[in-house]
């Protein structure tokens, strides 16, 4: 085996907006968006799961659309807005978990209906689930369980993934009904 | 699970994008929504040494509309031709396969045009691409050219593409007036590769059918169209020889495709499959027709 790990591999800047903050970092071509995310900008609240598209645990928002962020370079992403897990809530800093009304709506449902167990593939539910509700606020259980059909989960058999994004939907009436008095 | 190192292109004119092809020849491939390439570049199944990035690429991101065809530029993502309300007008069959291709976050991120490139005989849009009598519009060193569908897929993940070609838009052809379309797959998941898939087009003249054809996902090597006329010709949807015009559409199904078995399911389940599903997709398509005519 020779090594083939290049000595002189070409770097490229990268400024990405995550989470409303732009980063940035010099990193070679192939680098990968979840692990730019996770190695060079140290948010590990994208999960990286199979890296070939199937798992969905790394889903980010890029400029508010659920992508897989194992099937796009850094690189690619340049000058795009990308919402992580940690830019779901509202706590003021994205570290630090949310707890109660710093919690979207989603992350409050899954944590009230017990919509995860280990919580690997929670982060790509999140986002997943969050985006599709901006454009579906009141699926049937049938569309919710259409919508997660592309995020795997090995600990909850799905049922209560599905009542969280029910509960989630309702949620965001009930928020929304807060607000105007 | 990490891609090999490659040098990493980004132009930012179809131009460019094709003097970097033309330099790097068969070291270089192109890198549009990656939904395919980069699982593969993943996995290292491959490992070019050269990515021509063409997300830059301006004046690719169009959905044109005429009266002829639907062009589809080759930086348009599957959702967005998905949710296109010009295109679904024009050719309702895109947007009922479309819905099919893979998982939302991925119709994100994928384009149609790289689909169709990609040629995979489990992809939903290399079928539609041939069963609107659809051609490829490429750009190269000497200049653009056209390939008709039928001469652009060579076999499983080949084309007619020459490595110092790029392929700018695809632009699949309305169908006549009167003509109803339906598109239908089975996967053991929703938006999993399809298992076996079909999609038709009934043109309906007069209360008869004037024409039909089909064309079908992950039983035949390359997409190709089977000419349903023979069985259908002349008959009215809805009566009873409409059933058994039905039965020999679906019987020609059967002689027609070439499934491969895996471990999904076998070549002989794959070929029921898709025979029961022509059957069951025949009559949304002449039902479609009918409302239109």
């Amino acid at each position: 085996m020779t090594d083939t790990t290049p000595a002189t591999e070409t770097l490229h800047d990268v400024t990405v907006t995550v989470n409303g903050i732009r980063r940035s970092a010099s990193v070679p071509g192939r680098r990968l968006l979840s692990d730019f995310l996770r190695h060079d900008l140290e948010l590990t609240g994208t999960h990286v799961g199979c890296e070939h598209g199937v798992c969905g645990a790394c889903t980010v928002l890029v400029d508010g659309q659920p992508m897989r962020s194992c099937l796009m370079f850094a690189v690619t992403a340049q000058d795009h807005a990308i919402t992580t897990v940690e830019g779901l809530g509202s706590a003021p800093d994205a570290r630090v978990a949310p707890t109660g009304e710093s919690m979207n709506p989603v992350q409050q449902a899954f944590a009230e209906c017990h919509g995860l167990q280990c919580g690997f593939c929670t982060p790509g539910f999140l986002t997943t689930v969050t985006a599709y509700l901006e454009e579906n606020p009141s699926p049937t259980s049938e569309e919710a369980r259409e919508a997660i059909s592309g995020n795997l989960c090995r600990c909850t058999g799905y049922q209560n993934i599905v009542k969280s994004v029910l509960r989630a939907a309702e949620i965001r009436v009930e928020r929304a009904a807060e607000e105007q008095p | 699970m990490k891609p090999a190192p490659f040098e990493h292109h980004a132009p930012l004119t179809v131009e460019q994008a094709v003097s970097v092809l033309t330099e790097v020849g068969h070291d270089g491939k192109v890198l549009a929504g990656g939904q395919s390439l980069i699982p593969i570049l993943n996995m290292r199944l491959a490992s070019p040494a050269h990515l021509v990035d063409i997300n830059r690429v301006a004046g690719l991101d169009t959905i044109q509309v005429t009266a002829e065809a639907v062009r589809v530029g080759a930086l348009v993502r599957h959702a967005g031709l998905e949710r296109s309300e010009e295109a679904y007008a024009a050719l309702p069959l895109l947007r009922q396969a479309l819905v099919n291709v893979a998982h939302p976050a991925i119709r994100n991120r994928g384009t149609t045009v790289g689909s169709i490139a990609h040629a995979d005989a489990a992809g939903e849009m290399p079928a539609i691409l041939a069963l609107t009598d659809g051609v490829v519009e490429v750009a190269g060193p000497a200049g653009s050219r056209e390939i008709a569908w039928a001469d652009f897929f060579l076999g499983a993940l080949e084309t007619s593409l020459a490595a110092d070609e790029l392929a700018v838009a695809v632009r699949f052809g309305r169908f006549p007036a009167g003509t109803g379309t339906a598109f239908t797959e089975a996967a053991r998941r929703h938006g999993d590769y399809a298992m076996a898939g079909v999609g038709v087009a009934v043109t309906v003249t007069d209360g008869v059918v004037s024409a039909a054809r089909a064309s079908f996902v992950s039983v035949t090597d390359v997409p190709s169209v089977l000419d349903l006329g023979p069985a259908l010709g002349g008959v009215e949807p809805g009566t009873a020889a409409w059933e058994a015009a039905r039965d020999a559409a679906a019987e020609a199904v059967h002689a027609h495709v070439e499934p491969e078995g895996d471990i999904h399911a076998s070549a002989d389940y794959r070929r029921m499959l898709v025979t029961e599903l022509t059957r069951r997709v025949l009559p949304q398509a002449a039902d479609r027709a009918g409302a239109l005519a």
